[in-house]
């Protein structure tokens, strides 16, 4: 007798580089929990909560902006939000990373920030001073009131840019579970290394170049 | 005109440790310059902060937890995260005076400010809700309560195995950072099990916490990593204070009347 085909599910998505690529700034260890059981949790539930639903089968990103459902939560939305903000995180580092970004990126980052310098100070000020569990986002929001394009944003929880109708560029995730493991309660230590040696500003820049296609 | 000043002022002063009799002459008394009377009055230690709030220690040495909450993570959470609070508490309460003078109850509901909170909320708050945490846990804690409070329980609950399903379903199923409470509800004169995000607690709506769960990462990451099914389980079998529980509702029936007084002895 033939098994019953399982329906389309959510895969986990491995990060873009080897697990202990990213050492000593972020170590194997905390890859290994961080993606083996956290990000993998939030795919495994994620599917318990929609298979066999109207939402199976949606992309992800319909899946968060549909059960944002303006602040009030359905309760997929913390499992789909994590999957998608975990494989954006995982895709905003890359070894050998970190430093200053160049060209077009550079050039909006000093026309709204006004330097480099500022942009870096507002990102890492957003993800310290973020409270209890969230991430801080470097953003393009298309129709922006004061012209300017990129923005830093902190976000609570699971909640990210999608759900204002932003392109998110950049993230760092300020849950505990991000850096206890090799930071401890020193947040700010991590989020200075996250900034001067895991930054991947290619992907930054080829998400920018996206957003501005998108928007054009 | 002069021995009257000097009387009224004299009467004005508050009793000073280094002068028997108001009567003497101001200009003999022995006052440091008033820029030494800063916060390092009484002490040589230099300190940066001015300390509005101190940092408790828990009822019991850091390993007196093990091997349920290790002495690691407790140097961490009380020596860091709890001692942070005060610090940034303490901080923030320099920079003007309008917030001084409170209890450390009063300042939390104070800066919760009927669901606006001021800055000073979630250090304040956190400063309380560790306070709080610590003195509900106990070496050799865990077990169940006894006598007025397992009847209180059963009257609410329907069973101490329906509370504690409850309880440990809260800790389960809270997102992101926050903690767990057994709450007297002061206006249902009922208890129930609350969830409070971030630094939220029961006494902001004037309600009467038993016990507390710290369900943000730091609390367990050390210990259990993400394993928080395996920590709450810890903390339900071996760590809970009924003790401390007992107490906390005996007090409170002073406020919430629960009907005939519970004497709690056999």
């Amino acid at each position: 007798m033939a098994a019953a085909i399982p329906a389309a599910k959510l895969e986990l998505k491995p990060p873009p580089y080897p697990l202990d690529a990213l050492e000593p700034n972020m170590s194997q260890n905390t890859l290994l929990f961080h993606w083996g059981k956290h990000h993998r949790s939030y795919v495994d539930n994620l599917n318990k909560q929609i298979v066999g639903t109207q939402l199976q089968g949606k992309s992800l990103e319909d899946v968060i902006v549909g059960t944002y459902n303006n602040g009030d939560l359905l309760p997929p939305f913390n499992n789909a939000a994590q999957v998608w903000n975990h494989d954006f995180f995982w895709d905003s580092m890359k070894p050998g990373g970190g430093g200053k970004p160049t060209g077009e990126l550079l050039k909006s980052i000093e026309r709204d920030f006004g330097s480099f310098e500022k942009f870096s100070e507002e990102f890492r000020a957003a993800a310290a001073t973020q409270f209890g569990s969230g991430w801080a986002w470097l953003a393009f929001n298309p129709r922006p009131s004061d012209g300017k394009e990129l923005v830093v944003l902190k976000t609570p929880n699971a909640v990210n840019p999608l759900v204002l109708g932003y392109t998110a560029l950049l993230t760092i995730d300020v849950w505990e579970h991000a850096y206890y493991l090799d930071y401890q309660n020193r947040r700010p230590d991590y989020i200075s290394i996250f900034m001067e040696k895991l930054v991947s500003w290619d992907a930054v820049c080829a998400k920018l170049e996206v957003a501005k296609s998108q928007a054009a | 005109m002069g021995s009257f000043s000097l009387h009224a002022s004299c009467l004005a002063q508050p009793k000073l440790p280094w002068s028997n009799d108001c009567s003497q002459n101001l200009n003999s008394l022995k006052l440091p310059a008033l820029q030494q009377r800063g916060p390092n009055f009484g002490s040589r230690k230099a300190s940066k902060v001015l300390a509005f709030y101190g940092l408790k220690s828990p009822p019991y040495e850091l390993d007196a937890l093990e091997p349920y909450m290790s002495k690691r993570l407790m140097e961490t959470h009380w020596g860091e995260h709890h001692h942070g609070y005060v610090e940034g508490l303490n901080k923030q309460l320099e920079k003007n005076d309008i917030l001084y003078g409170y209890t450390l109850d009063e300042l939390v509901k104070v800066t919760y400010n009927n669901g606006n909170p001021l800055p000073e909320f979630n250090n304040a708050a956190q400063v309380w809700n560790h306070d709080f945490f610590w003195e509900s846990m106990q070496p050799g804690g865990g077990g169940m309560p006894e006598l007025g409070l397992l009847q209180q329980i059963e009257k609410d609950f329907g069973s101490f195995t329906n509370f504690k399903e409850k309880f440990i379903e809260a800790a389960l199923s809270l997102f992101g950072s926050g903690w767990v409470w057994l709450v007297l509800k002061r206006r249902e004169k009922r208890l129930e099990v609350v969830k409070t995000s971030n630094a939220v607690n029961p006494i902001v709506w004037d309600d009467i916490p038993l016990i507390s769960l710290d369900t943000w990462e730091h609390a367990y990451y050390q210990d259990y990593k993400n394993d928080r099914g395996k920590y709450v389980n810890a903390f339900m079998n071996h760590l809970v204070s009924w003790h401390v529980a007992t107490v906390r509702i005996i007090r409170a029936e002073a406020f919430v009347n629960l009907g005939e007084p519970k004497i709690p002895v056999a």
